[in-house]
Order: C-alpha cells, then structure tokens, then sequence
C-alpha cells in the first residue's frame, strides 16, 4: 500500500515535527511494516514556477519545424523588464503548441532540475536565448498520457507561483508492507487509524459522512446470493459533464499511490476506494439493461471483462448481471459494456459487500488479482457501502457537475461482528508482560474494539470493529494487546527444555557420512531437485529405466525440467563439468539428497482441522506421498591425484568411486561388497554393483564413454550413487567384538590363474569358505595378465592369514587350511594354482 | 682355553711383571683415545682387549705362577683389563653419538616439499551451518526433528491453520506435484514437521527442524526456489512469548556472537497468534552514524530482519490433538542461507548452489 503523507496526513491530526522515518518507524511497530520510503520529486529543485503565456509567435525555421516564440510572465520575483518597453516577463522557444497566450503552464527557469536530474539552462536556439522551458505532464514526471504542454486550469494558481508545491512534486511515500491480516489498511482511512493510535493523535475517519435516511431506491438491485454479498448499496447520478477533467490534487494523489488516473469518474471511484478501502464499481447507466442481480454464475457461462478477455465462468464465480445477462465479475473486475467511458452522463454507483472466500477463488481462477479483490479476499469493513457510496456521488457533484439523483438502494444490512470473550489474565499469560485486565481493556478499545467488563474480575466480553473482521478468537485479541503495549516490552527467558536424546543415531552417523567422504577428498554440493528428460538422455537411460518414471511438478519452474529428481547423477555431473571448465583439475564432488521414485500415483486425503486425525488418517497421508530415500551421488573427473615430485599425477578410476562408497560403508561398521554390475550411465563393464547384506544399495564405476562426452567430462570421470538410507540402516550398533587372538599368525600367498570374466571377489570368497575357521583374511595384493598366463586369463596373488584363537598353528594345519582353501577356489571359479 | 701351566718356573713370568702390564694397559688406552671412528675403534678392540691382545695372553699366563704370585699378577692384569674396558665402552659411546649426528645431517631433507597429494575435500557450509544450529539446540535438551520434502497438503497448509482460501496461501509461492488435486505439494516451509511432531509424541515438545524448502521463485541474486530453513517448536504447559525471545536471545547471541541484539517487530503468519519477526542489530555498524548509511551488511537498514516466529495458534494446536487448554507454545523459523549470507557475507546466493568445489573450501568442516 502507497500511501503520500500529505493525504495520511489529512485524517489524523500529526505533529508538523514528525519526520517521515520517524512516522514509518511507528508504523512497522504497528505491524504496518515499511517497505520502503519513496521520497517522490526529491531531487526538484530551482525555479520551477507558474507562469502565464502573454504571447506565442509561431516561427517556421529551415528544417521545417515550426516553434512558438514565447513571452512568459513568471511573475515579479522572476521576470526581466524589455528595453522595448514591454510587460516584465522571460522568453522561452516552446516546440509544442496545445496553449496559447493566456494560458498558465508550468515554466522551468535556468537552475531548475527537474525530476530524473534533468537541469534546465538557458541556451541559444532558433535564433534566440531561450530562458528555460515550458514543461509537460511528462518531464514533470505527473504522468505520460499527454504529449503536450501541461496547461493549468485558468485561475488555479498565479505567475510565479512555486509549482512543486501546487502540484505536489515532492512528496513522501509511504510503501507499506500490509499482512492478511490487515485488510483495513489497504486504505488512507486504516493507516491514518493506526498512526493515530500510535502517536496518540485525532483521527477524522473520511468515512464519517451523512448519508440519506428516507431510502427510497435508487436501483433495482436483487441480491440471489446473500451469503456471498450480504450488502449491496447502489446509487445513481445524472448530468456527469464527460469534459470534465480530474483534478491535478486527486490524480497526482492517484498516480503517487500507484494507479494510473483514466477520466474523472473511474479515477473517483479509485479514489474512494484507496481513501476508504471499499472497491466501487461504476455502471454507465446508459448501457445497463434493467435491474442489477447479484446470483453465482451458471458453468460455462461468458463474461468480457473490461480488460478485453472472454471468461468462461464456473459456478463459484458471482456475478452482476443485468436483463443482457453478466455485466461483472463481482469484486473482481467489471465488464466491458457497461464500462465507465468517455461519453459516460450517468452512473450507477456500485458500493457493495462480498464473502472473502469466494472473491479470493474466483480471482485465482481467472488470474485476477485486482484492487477490489485484494482488499475483498482479505476483508473490507461491511459498514462501508452507503458511505463510500455518498462519498462517490459526492465527488462526483463537486468534480463532475452531476447531480445525485435522489433515493438509495440498499439491499442487505451489515452483519453483526461476533463477541469474544477474553480472559484478562490471557495477554499477560501469551506475551510474558505483566499486562493488567484493565490495560488490556485500554488496549483493546483503543484499537477500536467496544469492551464490556472491567479487567479487574471475570471475562471480558469484546466486540471487534467491523473494519476488524481478522478478529476471531482470544488470541487475535491479545496480537492486538501486545501491538499496543509493544512488542519491545516482551521480556527475554529462557525455556528449560526437558532433557533431551541428543541427535539420533541415524542424524549422527549421517554426520559421520560427510565427514568421512570430505575427509576423503570430496567436495559437498548442493543441486536442485528438479529434472527432465533431456538429462535422463544423456545419461543415456533406457526407456524403460524406473528412472525416468519422474515425479512430475504441475506447475515446474522450466518446462525443460517438469519433475523431481529420480538420480542425482545429472546434477552432480553439470556441476563436476562446472568445475573442469573453470580450470579445476581434480574434481571430486558429493552430494547427499533425497531422490523422489515416480509411479505412485495416490491422492493425498485433506482432513478437517477441529481435531487431530486418527493414526490410520496420518498413515494414509504418508502412504499418498512417493518413496523419498536419502541418496549419496559422487563425481569424480580429472586427476584423482595430482603430478607432483613424488611422481606422476594420478588419473581418476573406476575404482576410486568403488572405494569412495566402500569408504562410507566402513566409517559406519558396513561391509559394502561389490559385485559386477551393468547399468546407465557407467561403462558396461566397468560398472560394479554394490551390495549392503546381499542387497543392492547402489552402482559405481568409470562412466560410459558417450556420458562423459555428452556432459563435456574428462574420459574416465567415474562416478557412484548409492541409497544412503539403506547403508546406514545396516551400520551395527552395539558390537561385541570377540576376543583376539595372541598367537603367531602364519602368512601364506597363492597365485591362481582364472579366466579374465571371473570376479576376484568370488575367487576370495571361495578361498575364504574352503580355508575354515583358521583362515583370518584374505587380501587380493596383485593382479597379473600376460606370459606366461595364457591370453584370455588373468592371475590373482593373494595373502592369506591364517591363525587360531588357542594355540600356535602347526606346519600341517596350516598347509591342509591353505590346500583347503585353494581347493575350494578351484572348484567354484576354476581357477588354477600357479606354482 | 689354558690350564694351568706346569711347566714354567714359577718364579717370575716377563709379561706379568707390573712395568710391562702397565705398559700394554697404557698402550690400549692410548689406541682406544686414538680411534677417530667405530671402525678403528672396532680394530683396537681387537688389537688390545681381543683374545690375542697382550692383556689377554698375559691373563693366561697367570696360572703359570707359582700360587703365591699370582693374586698380585692376577690384580694387576685384571686392573689394566678393566681400564681398557671401560676406556672403550666410553669411547665407544662418544664415537656412536658422533656417528649417528653424522648419518642424520646426511639424511636431511628439504621439509618444506609440500606433498598435497589428496586434494582437499569440504562440506557445504549450509551443511555445517544446519549442524551447528542443531548443535545448539540440542544442548539446551532439544531434539532434531526431521520430514519428507514432498508433503501432503494438508500438513503443509491446512494443519496450520492455512485453509484453502487463506490469502497467505497464495503468498506462499507452492510447488504442487501433478495433478495438483492430488493434494501434495513441495514443502514450502518445514512446518510440517512441526505438526507431524505433534501428531507423533504428547507435550512437552521441543523441536527443531532443519531442511530444504521450496517456493516457485526465479534463481537470481537473493531468491532460490530451494534453500534451507531452521524452525523450532516448543510446546507444553506455561509457555510464552518471554520463553520465545529467550530462545532467540540465545539462539542469536550463539550464531551471530555474544553482543548481538535483537528485538520482535509485529508480523503476521497464520500459524502463530500473536505473530512477530525477529530482526537483530547489524553487528557490522551497530546501526549508528556514520557507519550506518555506507553498512553493506544491513544496507542502512540497521536492523536486519532474521527470521519469523510467534505463539502457536490455538488452531494448530486443536489439529494436531493438542490440548489448547492445558499447552501453549512458540515456534519460529529462520532461513539458513540468509544466516550464512549474513555470518559470512556472502553476497549472491547462485554462489551457494552453482556447484564450485573452491565454494565450500574456506568455511572448513564446522562454523
């Protein structure tokens, strides 16, 4: 809300002292927070003056433009006597020629600046020494409608006069910022209300107006729908003079609150209802076609609003209508034919009531935020319509040269606000202040409020204002309490919480997670969760890869990417290309985020809130909401480690994202085991899967080729992404380690030759189950292809370990164990000893 | 291995007279004085105190005395012997400690080789931020509250007192998930959490929530359509708006240091009645003259706003089962990125998510 101090200023009664900080200051601590204060033709200075036009010789020049070579008197303070003898004044070549002598415009003399640090001088031009400039609307920054001079309304001011005061060039906004809550002060009349109240200062309410009492009506108006308009108040008036134009005080009033002025009786109408907050609505009463009716809109019915559109209505919207059928949107836009117009003589003045929820539906529906339905939807004080009404025709008669035609149609009357009872310990037992029963009583009658009982003893019994219809129960009372009061005065004591489980195990070893894998090398980032299938593609994901079943947004920020993440693989790899094209070498990133699993397609229920839904209630809410598991992604591109004079870099692998997830896996006491694996987007067979208890948790490996080119990564950038919930799921708690065995351990190596296609982690494993008890570890140390193994072939060398728990192993027992175990290998992978 | 000597006179023996022990006891010392290193020193070892070293032949003379000389010959021998000994074992000492000096200057190394062999990893500092305001409230005995980020409508609005045609609602910029009358959104505050809290456990109550959030906003300077809040809820028997600002004091005064200030300003949210904003006092200028009008942290502001907070509404506690008349509570929520932005300065907030690995690397591992 824009609201000029000057009109603030004219309902509540200020000391001329207050400065405009220390007035918005208040304001925000009234809950009317200031945005911003536009201090408008700030920067005006000089002398920029009226001036009238004495003569205007047209003077065609060279270049075929004809201009006006002007005597101006600008009045005694600033004219220049003529050595010809002629009236005191300063000439001035003007190129436009809508005055003429005569005629008052506004003239900036040399020295003046004009809005936007325009500085005027006097300067040579057309053959003369031009003393400055006669001004339009437009460099006067008044508005943009006219190309013309800015000529006064004879006998408004006189020569000499100083034009940013007559005008209004300078004047200091105030940008409110206005809460739901607060739907008064969408009005000059809520915000004088508030700056009376926190200055302690007279308010005059512009809304205080006699208004007729024999009602005969002045409309057939038919209200078919009462709960969505319970007051419906139309008047009319006669004999509108169309030439008349709106007042240079009411449309710089207008255009520094931000709305554009039109003609004097839609800017009458906006007016009043930037006064007083109430939307009205003219009808040219030439074009309405008999009796207005209020009724809800039949589905599919059509309505032109003045903004051009076709509508088609829904049965929520409600409508004015007249015997040709919709004529408005009701508290949201008017429609076109009975628009207020230039040629318009008599009008129908609409001043009515309507429901906020049904104004703030329709206006979502049709995309409509106006003025009249912001103020609506929020809530506008029903007492209002025969008063903003009488001010309109009024406006109307003074401005317009109409006449009121006699008769008020009021349809409905203003529902009674509902009490509250307000417990008087209630404020103190909320804020904290010891605030008493009976200042809590000041309080809240200072803001509008009737209240009945002292404070001292029983409740008090409040009936909010009507312009105060956001107060409903105790504690919107004690919200206002506390406004008066202050909010400064609310002491500072600390809670004692009870004693708390710290964080959780899963929180903790989460922590653990990122700790481990920064500790590692890796980098956290952060992406957004959003994605398309353009990316999905340069994964190169199959089509009928569970990834790209999406959960899809309605309403995505880029249609390029209409749903949630199902991998976090294409952020990480923007980001790690990102990085490589900024000159970074060795790229390791990590990101831990939830994934969202598309193809759950369940309506989520929406419950009552007058009581707390069952546990089968709350179960279904989760059970209508995809499956959102904690995922890890990393990114490694470049060098895993650098060149250095230790020797040469070393480039990233397959095993190093492998490894970087194994790495996670031990931090917390889980055994991630991998196994091959095949999936986009990694090298087919450079692809392991990974295992947490014989599970699939997730894949890691050298990326595909055509991955690596398609997100312009380094070849043999590797990545992983694997479901973190799941691997910290398994992390054990409470081990019990076994005893360790104190007796020598016996080391043995064997070298087995297998075919190149064989997993070295089931030759392992095979070692391990034919080695028994006895058997500690098996560690693979080496892997050898070429002569003397034979093509196709590859030999593993690994250690084993091998100790009891109770004794010193004998040669035998370790040479049968060892047998044992090779065995085993051989028989499950087909390997071959080498000797 | 000699026995004794039988054969020989015993009357006197020429290597065991006390002038020729005394000599061969002098020489020894006079070689082991002259060793310059552990090799010589090895070789007058052998030379005076070996086997075939004099002292050694002479000791086995002795037996060849007669019985009543060989107590003195057997003195002296045995004197020299232990001289020699001693002589080197202190030699012996000196030349090692020489030694090893020698073998360590050798081996010196140019230390300030930097290895840097593992490039740096890092947490995001909106990771350690959310920590470290988790850390703090849980040391006063609160507890980590945690939920989905694709919600149910009615958690994210209705249960808090965001029905459908609530105008806040539309100032809540929401993601909604396709077809929207499936009713499930993307979280626009963690909230939700808040109800779920309640619905899950009886009072009292004191959560915080951290997590990411959404709003349909354009990535530029200051807006994100995903960043990260902070809420707390505190909910039980007595609780007020003084219990509030209390919390916040310490809340404050914990992340931002020990002289911030802050103070409550009127607000409007729909879940909390009486509702108010929490700003604090810039800590760069401290919101006076002259350093005020040129502060880039508050922008001449002086007061920069933090966060919103207020008394549950009574609404919200019916919703989620929570007796109204026997609770009261507070909640409050912060943005994380705006408190990082203004712990840091970090100015344009694309930074934070753009993905730039030299980002995170100046915040370390905790903040």
């Amino acid at each position: 809300m824009r609201v000029p101090v000057s009109w603030l200023r004219e309902h509540v009664a200020l000391p001329d002292s207050l400065g405009v900080d220390e007035l918005a200051d208040r304001l925000t601590m009234l809950d009317l927070k200031l945005e911003e204060v536009d201090r408008v033709g700030g920067d005006v200075t000089g002398p920029l003056v009226v001036g009238r036009v004495l003569s205007a010789e047209p003077e065609e020049h060279s270049n075929g433009k004809t201009v006006n070579w002007c005597r101006v008197d600008v009045g005694p303070e600033h004219n220049e006597d003529q050595p010809d003898g002629g009236e005191p004044s300063r000439g001035i070549v003007c190129g436009a020629h809508n005055f003429g002598p005569g005629d008052l415009v506004v003239v900036s003399l040399p020295g003046t600046v004009l809005p936007g640090g325009f500085a005027i001088a006097a300067r040579k031009t057309y053959g003369h020494v031009s003393d400055g400039m006669i001004c339009s609307t437009r460099e006067l920054d008044l508005g943009d409608d006219h190309d013309g001079i800015l000529v006064l309304a004879p006998g408004s001011a006189e020569p000499g006069d100083d034009v940013p005061t007559l005008l209004g060039l300078r004047e200091d906004v105030l940008d409110l910022e206005v809460n739901p809550d607060r739907a008064y002060a969408l009005s000059i009349r809520g915000v004088a209300r508030d700056a009376a109240l926190g200055f302690d200062a007279a308010f005059t309410d512009p809304a205080d107006l006699p208004v007729p009492d024999a009602a005969g009506p002045s409309w057939g108006v038919t209200v078919e729908a009462p709960e969505a308009c319970p007051v419906f108040v139309a008047r009319t008036v006669t004999g509108l003079d169309p030439s008349r134009a709106t007042p240079s005080w009411m449309s710089r009033r207008l255009q520094l609150a931000g709305m554009r002025p039109i003609s004097l009786a839609v800017d009458v109408t906006n007016y009043v209802m930037l006064e007083l907050g109430q939307p009205i609505h003219g009808y040219d009463r030439d074009h309405l076609q008999g009796g207005i009716v209020v009724r809800h809109a039949a589905e599919g019915e059509k309505l032109t609003t003045l903004d051009g559109q076709v509508r088609t209505l829904s049965a929520g919207d409600l409508l004015i209508c007249d015997d040709s059928g919709p004529i408005g949107l009701a508290g949201v836009m008017g429609g076109e034919h009975t628009e207020l117009g230039t040629s318009t003589t008599s009008v129908v003045v609409e001043a009515a009531h309507f429901a906020p929820a049904g104004i703030a539906r329709t206006a979502r529906r049709h995309r409509l935020p106006s003025e009249a339905s912001k103020r609506f939807e929020r809530g506008v004080d029903p007492a209002l319509p025969r008063y903003a009404a009488q001010r309109v025709v009024d406006l109307l008669v003074e401005l317009g040269g109409a006449t009121a035609e006699p008769g008020e149609t009021v349809v409905g009357t203003v529902p009674a606000m509902p009490g509250i009872e307000l417990d008087p310990v209630l404020p103190a037992a909320v804020t904290g202040i010891a605030v008493k029963g009976e200042d809590a009583a000041d309080a809240l009658r200072a803001v509008g409020c009737q209240v009945e009982g002292s404070g001292t003893d029983g409740l008090l019994g409040v009936v909010p204002p009507t312009w105060r219809p956001d107060l409903t129960d105790p504690y919107d009372l004690v919200e206002e309490v506390l406004r008066v009061v202050g909010y400064d005065r609310v002491p500072s004591v600390l809670p004692t919480a009870p004693s708390g489980r710290g964080l959780t195990r899963t929180q903790r070893l989460r922590r653990l997670a990122g700790k481990a894998l920064a500790g590692d090398g890796l980098v956290e980032t952060m992406s957004f969760p959003f994605l398309g299938p353009a990316d999905l593609d340069l994964l190169g994901l199959p089509a009928d890869d569970e990834r790209r079943r999406l959960v899809l947004l309605e309403n995505p920020l880029s249609a390029q990417e209409p749903g949630l993440v199902s991998t976090l693989l294409p952020g990480l790899l923007h980001a790690a290309a990102r990085n490589v094209s900024r000159g970074l070498e060795q790229v390791a990133l990590y990101e831990t985020s939830p994934v969202f699993l598309g193809g759950q397609d369940a309506v989520a229920p929406v419950y009552g809130v007058d009581r707390r839904p069952t546990p089968e209630e709350v179960a279904a809410l989760d059970a209508a909401l995809p499956a959102q598991p904690l995922h890890l992604g990393v990114v490694l591109a470049g060098e895993r480690e650098p060149a250095g004079w230790w020797g040469p870099a070393r480039p990233v692998s397959w095993a190093d994202a492998v490894e970087t997830v194994r790495e996670v896996g031990r931090l917390v006491g889980v055994d991630v085991v991998a196994r091959t694996g095949a999936l986009a987007p990694w090298h087919p067979g450079r692809c392991a899967e990974l295992l947490v208890d014989g599970v699939v948790v997730g894949h890691a490996g050298e990326l595909h080729p055509r991955v690596c080119r398609a997100f312009d990564l380094p070849a043999r950038s590797a990545a992983a992404e694997v479901d973190l919930d799941a691997i910290l799921a398994a992390a054990p708690a409470g081990a019990r380690p076994d005893p360790y065995s104190v007796f020598p351990v016996a080391k043995e190596d064997v070298a087995l030759v297998v075919d190149a296609s064989v997993a070295a982690v089931d030759v392992a494993a095979a070692l391990q189950a034919g080695g028994g008890e006895l058997l500690e570890s098996v560690r693979l140390f080496d892997v050898y292809t070429g002569a003397p193994v034979p093509e196709g072939q590859k030999s593993l060398a690994f250690a084993l370990r091998l100790r009891a728990p109770d004794r010193t192993l004998s040669d035998d027992e370790i040479t049968a164990s060892r047998e044992a175990a090779v065995a085993e290998a051989v028989r499950v992978t087909g390997a071959v000893q080498r000797t | 291995m000699s026995g004794p000597n039988t054969e020989y006179d015993p009357v006197e023996v020429t290597p065991l007279k006390a002038d020729e022990v005394e000599s061969m006891r002098d020489d020894a010392l006079a070689a082991v004085a002259a060793a310059s290193d552990l090799e010589e020193l090895k070789a007058a070892r052998t030379a005076h105190a070996g086997d075939r070293s004099p002292l050694a032949l002479a000791n086995r003379e002795i037996g060849a005395l007669p019985p009543q000389a060989r107590k003195d010959a057997g003195k002296r021998v045995g004197q020299a012997r232990g001289a020699v000994s001693k002589a080197l074992a202190e030699r012996t000492l000196v030349l090692e400690a020489e030694h090893e000096q020698r073998i360590l200057v050798d081996e010196a190394v140019d230390v300030t080789l930097t290895l840097d062999r593992r490039p740096r990893g890092a947490r995001h500092p909106l990771r350690t931020v959310e920590e470290r305001v988790a850390d703090i409230f849980v040391a006063m005995g609160w507890e980590v509250a945690e939920g989905p980020e694709v919600e149910a409508e009615w958690l994210n609005f209705d249960a808090l007192n965001l029905g459908p045609d609530h105008p806040a609602r539309t100032m809540l910029d929401t993601f909604w998930l396709s077809p929207a009358s499936a009713a499930r959104v993307l979280r626009t505050h963690t909230s939700p959490v808040q109800a779920r809290t309640l619905l899950d456990r009886e009072p009292p109550v004191f959560v915080v929530c951290p997590g990411r959030v959404f709003r349909t906003d354009e990535l530029d300077a200051t807006h994100t359509p995903v960043f990260r809040q902070v809420e707390g809820l505190a909910v039980g028997p007595g609780l007020s708006m003084a219990h509030l600002k209390g919390t916040l004091d310490h809340f404050a005064r914990e992340l931002f240091g020990p002289g911030v200030v802050t103070r409550f300003r009127p607000s409007y949210f729909p879940f909390t009645e009486p509702s108010a904003e929490v700003d604090f006092l810039c800590p760069v200028c401290g919101g006076d003259e002259p350093a005020l009008s040129t502060c880039r942290t508050c922008r001449g502001e002086a007061w920069i706003e933090w966060g919103g907070c207020g008394v549950v509404n009574p609404r919200v506690l019916v919703a989620c089962g929570v007796d109204p008349e026997r609770n009261s509570g507070f909640a409050f929520g912060m943005g994380l990125d705006r408190s990082l932005m203004l712990m840091s300065g970090v100015a344009d907030i694309r930074t934070m998510v753009d993905g730039d690995a030299r980002f995170p690397m100046p915040f370390g591992w905790e903040i």
